[in-house]
């Protein structure tokens, strides 16, 4: 097995015992990226090739000598025995939405195509603090919107790892496509409606969406202020633990951080599931959507093979000691994306407005006649189809004259999910639940090119995700078993605030439920033969 | 003929002089320094930043909304304000607009016979915008001012005249100075003024449409550009044409009003609460520690300078212009316990002087009000005679030293001894027979002159009463 194949928990053991050096483990996981990732994300990409489709292409920026520097310091400190970081040494990726100081941070747009960060996020910050080596700025859609990475400027993007055809969900898709591969251990994502746990779900990895606040978005380019949460994405359950002990707690740079004292997220790892209460919804087994020809909502069944897994998961947690609550109501989750694309986009449209080619990014090489004609060709010509539509979108439903309609009336909504979930987990109510299993997604990865263009039917990847941004509560997602076509497919387990260490506890019970499980054995695709 | 009466309004903006930004740790005051030196990532909006509220601009939003008699709100929460400009990096500006930090209030403002009852709106936080100019051929833009802290309080139509429009902004920029909230300084642009003007017949309660005057940069340019307006739309009215609601810039070198613009439809703004920050939450504890050391209020002084001491209403207004000075004549009064008109003068003419002078605060002279109230007590007690009284006041401030001591040391002492002035004063006349003989022939004048000569002698000891008394006695 190769260092870059091993979990971030084993690797920093190895690396702390001096067994294996940083650099060696960073030379694995480089040697990876030459042999699956193929050619990075660019603007001129030209022509798709055979070639392209077999590879995974999760980069837009390599920061080989950044990380080379960073791996050199966590030897030089061993070797000096200092004690380093909790991740020292371990390889990691960060989505291209985060500011890393000095690297380009493109969000996946052309309008930010020359744009180099004057400063760090914070979270990218304290990976570095704890000595993790930064291999790279991952694709993404642009500005993250998008279910399947494919909106990004920025092409070839991404593919599934597991199977090159399809896509490897989004935005996340670069971070999960990334850590499916061995390409790091570890991946910073962001999620605002799904974008962690729904890539991380087609691409078989450990997706974590922490509670709003609980990581710091300072840094983050900025999609829906009142739901992006950035969060780990990992390839087991104890990964993400560390990941999250990292970068969680308070930060003087953002107000809505919270200071609830951060625990150990692994201490209870492996507490297991005795006593506790998991319930399943039907709301969370079919997919309502409003028809636009009749005006009623349909419904339609999801993958029998997710619903399957589910069922499945929840008998190995029963097994294991846990309480399985069946048909816990939730009425509201019908009404998670209409909500989404109202909230999101008044909140994107006012967010975008800085990219206006003033000051930094992209600017109209075109003459202009005034200011208005340069805002205009700049806007026109730097943004992509996906922010477009949204800035449209938000600016309609923000408008004075429509704000109580939409905006004003999308906020009661999403007070109303919140609801749901105060119920299911009032400890005092009917269901008194520890976490809600659900699915991660209606189906398993799509293939490419299949939903892009139809951005409707590509939120409805999100039904299961996004209404846990809305309510702010913490939700992981996490591969259930494999497809016929052996494509992951992903359970979600959505939790009560900041109780993302009882998420950790059920997820690693279910890792420890099915670890002789064969889809445990099966390896993405694009691993198979390599030397 | 048709009396008319000018009904006007005020937006000011008050710059807050907070040591830094109202969202991040830049410097706030950027007066003097060269473009774009006081910026940080956040106040220049890079993508990603997030703003972090300054809580000395609540503080100091609630000091004023407190002195203007507003109702300071328990929860109050940041807007976004949508519009594409230069120097608006993040092309939103973080304002309040729903829910502000105050809201109504109030200033009774004396005039000349009367008192004006202006009311307030309401007062809100909010952040600066940048400046652009034009230079080398193109549009610079200079983000200092970005980030800024500002309170906008807003009038109701409530003023009458451009006087009464002058007299506001004084008594809102002695306010303001007062609380220390801000240095309230126009020609620095730390209150900005924008004045809504309309008329209206006499006696009619009507608002008509009005004209938004900009752009002036001080309470004497803000009275002319008023009553130039007020002149014009009475013009216009009796010449039968109607009143448009333009923006009207005021050219300082010019002294005139150009049409801006026509206000055209009201800009959306696509206000939405700002989801990057807290409601702020003033709970009883913070409101009190705010307030603890809420001062005494000019006008309020200024009323019990007059009832209390008894000051003509010129004094108790010069006194009470600026806090620390009124703070200085209440020390002093205390300390002197005499005649408060008396100590008044002293601090009007010579005090107030010497603060000229040397540009300083009445709070940092090294005069201390009670050095003041020992120098007057030695003058009525005719232990330094007036003049050398004055001259302890720059010895005092030049040394440091009090005056006793430096009547002590300095031998200044008034003469009061007769024998010692009998003795100077006979040698004058000795000396100087040509004016003995002048005087003694009409020219009484010149006993100024004999006096002036024993005070020279006596190096300004002598007591210039008694002076005059022996002299006179020697040149009968």
């Amino acid at each position: 097995m190769e260092l870059c194949d091993l979990s971030a928990f084993e690797l920093a053991g190895l690396i702390r015992n001096r067994e294996v050096s940083a650099v060696e483990a960073l030379e694995s996981a480089l040697k990876r990226i030459e042999q699956v990732d193929g050619r990075s994300g660019s603007l001129e990409a030209g022509e798709i090739t055979p070639e392209d489709e077999k590879k995974v292409h999760a980069f837009i920026t390599r920061t080989e000598q950044i990380a080379r520097a960073e791996a050199e310091v966590v030897d030089r400190k061993l070797a000096e025995g200092v004690i380093p970081g909790p991740l020292a040494g371990v390889p990691y990726t960060a989505k291209d939405i985060f500011n890393v100081r000095g690297t380009l941070s493109t969000a996946g747009s052309k309008i930010l195509s020359n744009y180099e960060a004057p400063y760090t996020a914070t979270p990218v910050a304290r990976m570095q603090k704890a000595g993790a080596v930064i291999l790279g700025k991952v694709n993404l859609d642009e500005f993250t919107h998008g279910s399947s990475s494919e909106s990004s400027a920025y092409q070839p993007a991404p593919r599934n790892p597991w199977d090159p055809s399809t896509v490897p969900g989004g935005s996340s898709g670069g971070s999960t496509a990334a850590v499916a591969a061995g390409m790091g251990q570890l991946s910073l994502g962001t999620d605002t409606g799904g974008s962690i746990r729904q890539p991380s779900a087609f691409c078989g990895v450990v997706g974590l969406k922490p509670t709003y606040g609980r990581v710091s978005r300072y840094g983050l380019i900025a999609f829906g202020s009142s739901l992006d949460c950035p969060g780990p994405v990992a390839r087991n359950v104890r990964d993400a633990a560390m990941m999250l002990n990292v970068i969680a707690g308070p930060d003087p740079s953002d107000s809505t951080a919270v200071t609830v004292p951060v625990p150990d997220y692994t201490a209870e790892l492996e507490g297991g599931v005795k006593g506790m209460r998991i319930g399943l919804s039907p709301d969370f087994f079919k997919i309502q959507y409003f028809n636009h020809e009749s005006g009623e909502m349909d419904e339609e069944p999801i993958s029998a093979e997710i619903k399957q897994a589910v069922e499945q998961a929840a008998d190995r947690l029963s097994e294991m000691g846990a309480r399985i609550v069946e048909n816990v109501p939730m009425p509201h989750t019908k009404y998670g994306i209409p909500t989404y694309f109202v909230i999101s986009r008044v909140e994107v449209a006012s967010n975008l407005h800085r990219f206006d080619g003033v000051k930094y990014g992209y600017r109209t090489p075109l003459a202009i006649e005034d200011l208005d004609e340069m805002y205009r060709r700049t806007r026109a010509e730097g943004f992509g189809a996906q922010p477009k539509l949204r800035i449209l979108m938000g600016m309609y439903v923000s408008a004075a004259q429509y704000s109580a309609q939409y905006y004003q009336r999308a906020l009661k909504v999403r007070s109303l999910i919140r609801g749901d979930f105060e119920r299911a987990y009032d400890p005092d109510g009917e269901y008194r639940l520890d976490a809600l299993l659900t699915p991660a997604t209606p189906t398993p990865a799509f293939k490419f090119g299949d939903v892009y263009g139809d951005t409707v039917l590509m939120q409805y990847a999100d039904q299961f995700t996004v209404t846990a941004n809305h309510a702010g509560i913490p939700g992981l997602s996490m591969m259930g078993g494999l497809s016929k076509e052996r494509l992951p497919l992903g359970i979600q387990l959505l939790g009560r605030d900041y109780d993302e260490a009882a998420l950790l506890r059920i997820g690693r019970a279910f890792e420890v439920a099915t670890q002789d499980a064969p889809w445990r054995k099966e390896k993405p695709q694009v691993l198979a033969g390599l030397a | 003929m048709i009396e008319y009466e000018a009904v006007i309004g005020l937006e000011t903006h008050i710059q807050l002089n907070t040591t830094t930004k109202i969202f991040c740790g830049c410097k706030a005051d950027s007066w003097g320094d060269p473009p774009n030196t006081n910026i940080c990532p956040v106040c220049s909006g890079m993508p990603g930043v997030l703003p972090v509220l300054n809580k000395a601009v609540v503080e100091k939003a609630v000091l004023l909304a407190k002195a203007m008699n507003a109702e300071v709100q328990t929860d109050s929460y940041f807007d976004r304000k949508n519009y594409f400009y230069p120097d608006l990096p993040k092309g939103y500006q973080i304002t309040q607009n729903d829910q502000p930090i105050a809201i109504g209030g109030f200033m009774d403002l004396p005039m000349e016979g009367y008192t004006r009852h202006v009311r307030i709106h309401k007062l809100h936080m909010e952040e600066d915008a940048g400046k652009t100019k034009t230079g080398y051929g193109r549009r610079l833009v200079d983000f200092n001012r970005c980030g800024v802290p500002l309170i906008e309080m807003v009038t109701e139509p409530d003023l009458r005249s451009a006087d009464e429009v002058a007299a506001y902004l004084i008594r809102l920029r002695q306010l303001l100075r007062w609380l220390d909230v801000s240095e309230a300084d126009m020609e620095k642009g730390h209150l900005r003024a924008d004045a809504n003007v309309s008329i209206r017949v006499k006696g009619e309660t009507i608002l008509n449409e009005k004209t938004e005057i900009k752009n002036v940069n001080s309470i004497e340019s803000l009275r002319s550009a008023v009553e130039k307006e007020i002149k014009r739309q009475i013009k216009e009215v009796e010449a039968g044409n109607t009143i448009e609601a333009w923006t009207l810039d005021w050219d300082e070198d010019t002294q005139t009003l150009s049409k801006m613009r026509s206000k055209e439809t009201m800009a959306d703004y696509r206000y939405f609460k700002d989801p990057d920050l807290l409601v702020v939450h003033l709970d009883e504890a913070w409101k009190a520690s705010i307030l603890v050391d809420f001062p005494e209020l000019p006008l309020a002084r200024r009323e019990r300078f007059i009832s209390e001491y008894e000051l003509p209403e010129y004094d108790a207004d010069i006194l009470t212009s600026e806090r620390s000075l009124s703070d200085y004549f209440e020390q002093a009064n205390k300390a002197y316990g005499e005649d408060p008109k008396r100590l008044s003068n002293w601090l009007m003419n010579d005090v107030m002087r010497l603060l000229n002078e040397l540009d300083l605060e009445a709070r940092d002279l090294k005069v201390t009000p009670e050095y003041l109230a020992e120098i007057i007590k030695m003058v009525d007690a005719n232990t330094v005679n007036t003049s050398t009284g004055k001259s302890l006041l720059e010895k005092v401030q030049q040394s440091g030293k009090s005056p006793k001591e430096i009547v002590e040391v300095e031998g200044l002492a008034q003469v009061s001894d007769t024998g010692a002035i009998r003795e100077i004063a006979a040698r004058i006349v000795a000396e100087n027979p040509d004016n003995v003989e002048k005087y003694r022939s009409g020219k009484d004048s010149l006993i100024g002159w004999f006096v002036g000569q024993v005070m020279r002698e006596s190096r300004g000891k002598a007591d210039p009463n008694l002076a005059r008394e022996v002299l006179e006695e020697l040149l009968k």
